[in-house]
């Protein structure tokens, strides 16, 4: 066997003995990667594959929102009220789009695991934080579409008081609440998603993390719910927000090193 | 300045030893070919040559940067054909070059070349989970030379391609490409065409390492029994 130091590829100047690189061939280009994307062109160049990705898979949203809508049917037959109202109407909305949206935190990650995306993107000049961004940007969207969804069936389904008067601020708290979601759910989705046990560790984490998010989003929708509904409390809404906030940072702080070996 | 610089390279997974004290240095433009069985350490040293994963011993600096602390300035300037063809397989042959494009800064039109090359151009609109694995074996050479890399790390580039295939891939990513290239291969006289110096990996440990007209075919076929 010969050892490493006599291989005269490490005992010589290693350019003494390369041959020089062939004059450009056919399918080489002179100049061909340009100045490395940066981050505003790497999310969308990612956010644009997811969207156009999962319309083909149809993996998350309408699970999503097939979820939503069953788990609706079910507390009308559960509960054997033909409505709700108040604290138990925002608990039933919350809950069921929180476990809504685990199903989308756990496919989050799976094509870009099982198909080389994350080596993909690992290999080239790009900032790791902008897959942070665009995923949970992605989230965000199914989390729109899930809403725009399962809003209108829980109302047809479920909920006493008229919906219309209660619209424009039930969908400012949603949108506290979507933020909170997409930056837990994409940090807990790349966190579990090399794992062995991914569907199970992925709800497991998630859900208490988002507890807050939960809470927060359930006392803020509660007096839009209620018979004479009144505006949302601020301290609530500043609650979601802080969460929003802290939760972003913690993700975009943290991203980096679940990219890593 | 050599292309490859490697120290006393080892990666365990647990208590597996996968890699272990492997030392040489390849000068630009020149090929280092990787023979051994399988299990025998190829893949994580190719993974390890591309930042995909820490060594846990010794020193590696691949285009001058040393690794991993200097990852970030080779990432870009690395070419990776592994067994994953790192394409998504419900986006078609331009949507997943396209897509890699941009996160490399290519322009379009490289892509559209690219797919010439690899005579793609009549299935180019296709999902990829519709063609056939030595078509998407061209696709995935395409990926990895798509920004014309310095360093081309491929592991059985010509596994899954019919000999026509490997004629129209050739320019990319065979001798006259041009590039300097690490290549794992099972196949002693084809590799040894293609080398300028062999490494033998045998449970992870260099068995063999010599310029490659200085190694016997029957060498490397000993690396498999």
């Amino acid at each position: 066997m010969s050892t490493p130091t006599e291989s005269p590829h490490s005992a010589a100047p290693a350019d003494a003995q390369a041959p020089p690189r062939g004059e450009p061939v056919s399918g080489r280009a002179d100049a061909v990667a340009g100045k490395p994307p940066g981050m505003a062109a790497t999310v969308a160049a990612l956010l644009r594959k997811e969207l156009l990705v999962e319309p083909r898979t149809l993996e998350s949203v309408p699970g999503m929102s097939l979820f939503a809508l069953t788990t609706f049917v079910v507390f009308h037959f559960a509960l054997n009220r033909n409505s709700v109202d108040g604290d138990l109407a925002a608990g039933i909305l919350w809950v069921t789009l929180l476990f809504a949206a685990i199903l989308g935190v756990n496919r989050l990650f799976v094509a870009d695991a099982d198909q080389g995306g994350f080596d993909g993107f690992l290999l080239a000049p790009v900032d790791r934080g902008a897959m942070l961004v665009a995923k949970a940007l992605a989230l965000l969207a199914y989390l729109v579409v899930l809403e725009l969804v399962a809003v209108p069936a829980f109302a047809l389904l479920l909920l006493g008081p008229s919906l219309p008067n209660a619209l424009p601020s039930l969908f400012g708290v949603l949108a506290l609440g979507d933020v909170g979601v997409a930056a837990i759910g994409t940090l807990v989705a790349a966190l579990a998603v090399r794992t062995r046990a991914r569907d199970l560790l992925g709800p497991l984490l998630a859900l208490p993390l988002l507890v807050p998010i939960v809470i927060g989003g359930a006392r803020a929708t509660s007096p839009l719910f209620a018979t004479h509904a009144t505006a949302p409390a601020a301290r609530w809404l500043l609650t979601l927000g802080l969460y929003d906030l802290v939760f972003g940072l913690i993700a975009y702080a943290l991203f980096d090193f679940l990219l890593e070996d | 300045m050599a292309a490859l610089e490697l120290e006393g390279l080892a990666r365990h997974y647990g208590e597996r030893e996968a890699l272990s004290d492997v030392s040489l240095s390849l000068g630009a433009g020149q090929t280092l070919v990787v023979f051994g069985g399988n299990g025998a350490g190829k893949t994580t040293l190719l993974r390890i040559l591309a930042t995909l994963l820490r060594p846990h011993a010794g020193s590696a600096r691949v285009l001058g940067s040393r690794l991993p602390d200097e990852a970030w300035a080779v990432r870009g300037r690395i070419g990776l054909l592994g067994h994953e063809p790192l394409l998504y397989r419900e986006l078609t042959a331009r949507e997943n070059l396209r897509f890699h494009a941009r996160l490399h800064g290519v322009a379009e039109e490289r892509v559209e070349q690219l797919l010439e090359i690899v005579a793609m151009t009549g299935r180019v609109n296709e999902p990829l989970r519709t063609l056939s694995r030595g078509m998407v074996q061209r696709v995935a050479v395409a990926r990895a030379v798509l920004h014309d890399p310095e360093l081309l790390l491929l592991d059985e580039p010509r596994a899954n391609l019919d000999p026509a295939a490997i004629e129209l891939v050739d320019p990319l990513i065979g001798a006259t490409s041009g590039h300097t290239r690490v290549i794992s291969s099972h196949d002693p006289s084809g590799g040894l065409a293609e080398a300028d110096l062999v490494l033998g990996l045998r449970a992870g440990r260099p068995a063999l390492l010599r310029a490659a007209g200085d190694v016997d075919p029957a060498e490397i076929t000993e690396l498999y029994r």
